[in-house]
């Protein structure tokens, strides 16, 4: 039985003092994958990954790596950000909730890891 | 995880018909959520044939009709009628607003009368609003200052700066925004609502009131006001044309500014 009173129960265990960050940092980096999202559009489209060769070519470049690289986090961070959301938004078992919050940042950090490596081997590989 | 199936004793049945008079020329049909928590049958729809030339222009006429005329069982809350008390708050039409406010002419075909969704029902259009009362209360939606009150009773306020509780304080507490939100569906345990966050931004914005900060470190929370990804569904149904989502993103704004 709950006799607790609605005030009470509301205020619940306070302000976590915290979110505004998090908020935050999902508009920074939704606006870092507008201009990295386009590059890397114009990029494909503009042939620079015809064949293997012209990729390592393209990516082998400052610049370019430098651009695969910011987008790999941005977007990786931006993805984690948003599916957090999503997650405490629909699972309601906290269990549940932490775990698949657990997985989706490790599959984020497992997979944007893996993936800047493999930029940094083809800048390598032309050193 | 969120519930899509509504639980069996819960699933809304047909319910009876009343018929109009056989001389009625002008008939609209009333179709309205029944629930009587004392019988423990299932929740219903009656529906109620009404003569509109001998009924008022608004469904809450027609509300008090079908009460006076028809079927005394009828339970709902209303007070005013005209807007400003907030009582008659339900889902007509698909939308939250007041039923005091809503013409009959506005809506097409069968009149379709829910309580406001979302929230336990105590009786027919009569919702539970116990909870987002007490997050009312929790966001202390009072004048605090230390400062002494000025000797003359009064603290004074220019006139751009009481232009700016404009679209705040006309806010009528009728809930209709809060129980519109999927945000507040499915986290209403800690989200606080568009219609309280309203009110939180009415004393943030008040020039008077010495608790600014005490009051934004109490709101940013990830889900006392993030909960929020701005849907629009409490400014889309606002029945006093109110902008609880602009409210919002001012808090945000707020607490996005003291930061580093």
């Amino acid at each position: 039985m709950k006799m607790q009173s609605d005030l009470g129960r509301v205020r619940g265990l306070g302000s976590a003092k915290s979110g505004s960050s998090h908020w935050w940092t999902q508009r920074v980096t939704a606006a870092a994958n507008l201009p990295l999202g386009i590059w890397f559009i114009v990029s494909i489209l503009a042939g620079h990954t015809a064949d293997y060769d012209a990729v390592q070519a393209w990516l082998g470049s400052y610049f370019h790596s430098t651009m695969m690289i910011l987008l790999i986090v941005s977007v990786a961070v931006h993805f984690t950000h948003g599916l957090q959301v999503v997650i405490e938004d629909y699972v309601h078992n906290r269990k549940a909730e932490m775990i698949s919050l657990m997985l989706i940042k490790a599959v984020a950090a497992f997979l944007s890891v893996a993936a800047i490596i493999s930029v940094l081997r083809i800048v390598f590989a032309g050193a | 995880m969120v519930e899509f199936n509504l639980p069996a004793n819960s699933v809304v049945k047909e319910g009876k018909t009343f018929s109009a008079p056989a001389d009625a020329k002008n008939v609209r049909a009333f179709k309205i959520y029944r629930f009587d928590p004392d019988s423990g049958d299932n929740p219903r729809t009656d529906t109620y044939d009404i003569d509109l030339d001998k009924c008022g222009p608004m469904v809450l006429d027609a509300l008090i009709k079908i009460k006076n005329e028809i079927d005394a069982t009828l339970t709902f809350r209303r007070s005013c009628r005209e807007g400003i008390c907030g009582s008659c708050a339900m889902n007509i039409d698909g939308r939250n607003t007041l039923a005091c406010l809503k013409p009959i002419d506005d809506i097409k075909g069968e009149v379709k009368i829910y309580p406001l969704p979302h929230m336990p029902v105590v009786k027919d259009l009569v919702p539970d609003l116990s909870q987002p009362y007490a997050q009312l209360a929790s966001i202390e939606p009072w004048l605090k200052a230390d400062s002494p009150t000025p000797p003359d009773g009064e603290r004074l306020q220019s006139r751009e700066e009481r232009a700016k509780l404009d679209g705040l304080w006309e806010c009528i507490l009728c809930f209709s925004c809060s129980t519109a939100c999927p945000s507040y569906w499915w986290n209403s345990d800690r989200y606080l609502g568009p219609a309280v966050l309203l009110q939180a931004y009415r004393w943030l914005a008040d020039s008077r009131d010495e608790y600014t900060g005490e009051r934004l470190d109490a709101l940013e929370d990830p889900f006392r006001l993030y909960r929020c990804h701005t849907i629009m569904n409490c400014t889309n149904t606002c029945p006093k044309g109110l902008n609880p989502a602009l409210a919002i993103t001012e808090i945000k704004k707020m607490i996005a500014e003291r930061r580093a």
